[in-house]
């Protein structure tokens, strides 16, 4: 039997839940498919972080508008999501890579971003008390933190299903085709059809854009994470080492959340994923070399999540360059939690308003067309 | 620190119990380059735990089946193994790659086969008050008289079900130790269900073995028999027990409450490395699936042992011999023909697990001691109760992975141990699905907590010192 729906939307990361719970505020009825469970890859298992610093000036409107969106995300989900506002602080360990910090935070006020500011070292020592004396300086953007990220996509999930959206957890979408102009997608033994078609797939969208005929160049990634048992109260803000692939947060209970996009094997048709422990060793040393209240601490779990890489590192969102009534919202490249919240909210006016005030120009899928 | 001799093996055995000594005497035997690594300070395992080293060698105090593992310790040694003992391994993957903490440092060593015989591990027994100071399992218990040749002096409870409990019980008292109270809580309807199974438990040699004990115990200290419910109580350390038998609630003062309800299968590092596990709904825990060698369903990882599905410490030898005879047909296929064949071993294993089923349906744990509810906690590590995860349920959780986004189970330093098969049963129940579908917490290395200077330590990568270099 053939469900109607006002659009399908394919995968139960925080873009898909985050896009299903915007039609429902515009007052559509969604349906979203999701093989497994909403977050159960990299949208439930990344870092938490939601940071606006340092990323690629493509993608910081849409940052920006997703920031205002986490300060007040209990309005939308009912939910703190553990949301967290300590600053995150990118850390130049020598002179020359401070200069690289005061050219970018130069290049983004040119361009009217003021989100990222200089600091000196002894900025930098007010901030991070426990970083090395050698330190010169380095960015902040005092708005940015941390949320918990499996609590905010199933909060996200919780509300937009609260909204009307269904959900079908545990039965992947297959047979993706658009016919009679609509899209209709088999759905276990039931099929449903829509004007619309979100593809937030992760790791997975790359199959589907190519199976509609738009390949992209993309790749599955895994970036690993570990976490610490717990140690002396030694960072408010996020960290993180302009030089070297580290990142680390403190939590309240003490335990440590080091990361940085040293990757896992990825194994994505089996849903897993094989760590790299020569590589976390590495991330393990250069904490240890920074910071001695780390030494006398222990790994207490170490994972991984799957999800798309693009070949520039930033993601496609918005309307496919083939299809009518087709988007796309994937390829975040391990950095789009933080985008999840606006993502939403635009593809969402892009659905069912045919246009958005945000800044996503360079997103567009049509940049790989040769 | 005792570093393995090399970075590779023909087979790496974990876990110096039963199955895995009796693997590593099979392998190295055969010539295979054989690694057997141990977490404890000597040979065997928990049922023979400080074998060559417990103060208490008055033989008859621990009985002839302890002793009669040195058998198999003297076979391991003289095997030409390499043994290194206080060795936890703390991953294993598809690539068959170990990474192993001996002596504050960690080494990774690579294998044709591995064969893991991590044993089991005691039942989680979610009582009320079962997290109170003086609250403690057998299992631990056991190990301080073992290695140590400590018994309890206070007022004792020891409540439960299963062989160990009656093993424990008579130990404590041939040693001198105090017992107040047996709590017997085996259900009375499970003594019909398990009669099926009596006659070939009657042939078996638990039957003698665990009626002389039980006989043994009775003598000396008050049993009660069918006990339908168990709590223990106390102002931050425990003061009373208090329990239900025969409709009658009675409350006896207590210093100390040793809990036992059975064993089941050490799963977290097999599950770590990817095996499959599936529930067994006679043993009520996951068993990996398995072929009758022992083999999982990730190439190259076998299980022996309890590790592999509850079956004695006798069975795991054999089960032991067995998994490491089919290591050698794969390595080694000309050398195999030597060793005792197959055909024997599997004879001599069946023999071993022959009146197990009656045990396994006598022992079945009563779903109230299985499946707590109300304020009863659940996972320790981070304080849940029964009542909150229903709660977590009803808003949506809908598995124990799930759940960790809503209560953060089975996320502490336990890494599910003390709550896993809990959780899972528990929602099983709330939800009306099967443990098959509910499923279990996706487990990940390290599966023991690793220093993180002992990582920190392990010998640079060249992309590593060019990161610092960098830096």
């Amino acid at each position: 039997m053939t469900r109607l729906a006002d659009a399908i939307i394919v995968g139960g990361g925080i873009h898909g839940c985050s896009t299903a719970l915007h039609l429902c505020l515009a007052g559509l009825k969604p349906v979203l498919i999701e093989k497994d469970y909403a977050g159960r890859h990299a949208s439930g298992v990344n870092a938490g972080g939601v940071r606006q610093l340092a990323r690629d000036v493509a993608e910081i409107p849409l940052s920006i508008r997703s920031m205002a969106i986490w300060e007040k995300i209990a309005d939308l989900v009912d939910d703190t999501c553990g949301f967290e506002s300590h600053g995150q602080v990118l850390v130049a360990e020598n002179d020359t890579e401070l200069a690289v910090c005061r050219a970018r935070v130069a290049d983004l006020n040119a361009r009217g971003f003021i989100h990222e500011k200089l600091i000196d070292a002894a900025e930098l020592r007010r901030l991070v008390p426990a970083v090395a004396e050698t330190c010169p300086g380095g960015i902040v953007s005092r708005r940015d933190g941390a949320a918990q990220p499996a609590r905010t996509t199933t909060a996200f999930r919780r509300k937009a299903e609260a909204l009307g959206t269904t959900i079908r957890e545990g039965v992947a979408a297959r047979n993706i085709r658009k016919d009679g102009g609509l899209w209709r997608v088999d759905v276990g033994a039931e099929d449903y059809a829509a004007p619309v078609l979100v593809n937030a797939a992760g790791a997975w969208a790359g199959r589907i854009a190519e199976n509609l005929g738009e390949p992209v160049p993309v790749e599955t990634i895994a970036p690993m994470l570990m976490i610490t048992s717990p140690v002396p109260h030694f960072i408010d803000p996020v960290v993180i080492l302009r030089g070297r692939k580290l990142s680390f947060k403190q939590f309240a209970n003490g335990t440590v959340l080091i990361g940085g996009g040293h990757r896992a094997t990825a194994d994505q048709d089996r849903n897993e994923t094989v760590l790299d422990w020569r590589k976390l060793a590495e991330s393990t040393r250069t904490v240890s070399e920074l910071f001695a209240v780390m030494r006398g601490a222990s790994i207490v779990r170490a994972w991984a999540g799957i999800e798309a890489c693009m070949r520039d590192e930033i993601p496609i969102v918005g309307p496919s360059a083939l299809h009518e009534g087709l988007f796309h919202q994937f390829g975040f490249s391990a950095h789009g939690f933080q985008l999840g919240p606006a993502a939403g909210a635009v593809m969402a006016e892009l659905i069912a308003g045919g246009g958005t005030q945000t800044r996503i120009g360079a997103l567009g899928i049509g940049r790989f067309r040769s | 620190m005792t570093a393995p001799k090399r970075d590779h093996y023909d087979v790496v055995v974990i876990g110096a119990g039963p199955a895995g000594l009796a693997a590593t005497a099979t392998a190295a035997g055969a010539g295979l380059s054989t690694l057997l690594l141990d977490e404890n300070a000597g040979p065997g395992g928990q049922v023979w735990r400080a074998i060559d080293s417990t103060p208490v060698t008055t033989r008859a105090l621990l009985g002839a089946d302890y002793w009669s593992g040195a058998e198999t310790v003297q076979a391991a040694r003289t095997s030409g193994a390499e043994i290194i003992h206080r060795a936890t391994v703390w991953s294993l993957d598809r690539n068959l790659e170990i990474g192993v903490s001996i002596g504050g440092g960690s080494a990774f060593i690579g294998a044709d086969h591995v064969i893991i015989a991590t044993g089991a591990q005691e039942r989680p027994f979610p009582i009320p008050g079962w997290t109170l100071p003086g609250v403690m399992t057998a299992g631990a218990a056991q190990t301080m008289l073992k290695s140590s040749g400590l018994v309890p002096d206070g007022r004792t409870v020891i409540a439960g079900q299963g062989p160990l409990l009656w093993l424990l019980a008579a130990q404590i008292l041939r040693l001198g130790g105090r017992i107040d109270r047996v709590l017997d809580t085996t259900a009375r309807s499970n003594y019909l269900a398990a009669l099926p199974h009596a006659f070939a438990f009657m042939t078996s040699p638990y039957f003698a073995k665990g009626l002389a004990l039980m006989r043994e115990v009775r003598a000396k200290v008050p049993v009660i028999s069918g006990v339908t419910e168990l709590a223990a109580a106390g102002n931050g350390k425990l003061a009373s027990v208090s329990y239900v038998a025969g409709g009658q609630r009675e409350t006896v003062p207590a210093d100390l409450l040793l809990l036992h309800q059975g064993v089941v299968p050490n799963v977290n590092l097999a599950m770590a490395a990817g095996v499959d596990h599936r529930w067994d709904e006679l043993q009520l825990c996951w068993s990996p699936v398995l072929d009758a060698d022992g083999n999982t369903s990730v190439a190259g990882i076998a299980i022996a042992g309890d590790g592999a599905g509850i079956g004695g410490a006798q069975a795991a030898v054999y089960r032991g011999h067995i998994a490491a005879r089919a290591a050698t047909a794969k390595l080694a296929p000309t050398t195999a023909v030597k060793l005792e064949p197959m055909a024997g071993l599997r004879q001599k294993l069946a023999r071993a697990e022959h009146g197990r089923a009656f045990l396994d349906v006598l022992f079945q744990p009563a779903k109230q001691f299985r499946i707590p509810a109300d304020d009863t906690i659940v996972c320790r590590c981070e304080e849940v109760t029964a009542q909150e995860i229903l709660d977590s349920v009803k808003i949506g959780a809908t598995g124990p992975n799930q759940l960790k986004a809503y209560r953060r189970t089975g996320m502490g330093p336990c890494q599910g141990r003390l709550c896993g098969l809990t959780v899972t049963e528990l929602m099983a129940e709330a939800r009306g699905k099967t443990r098959d579908e509910i499923g279990y917490y996706r487990l990940r290395a390290p599966v023991k907590p690793i220093m993180l200077s002992e990582l920190a330590s392990l010998p640079k990568t060249d992309t590593a010192t060019q990161a610092v270099v960098r830096g």
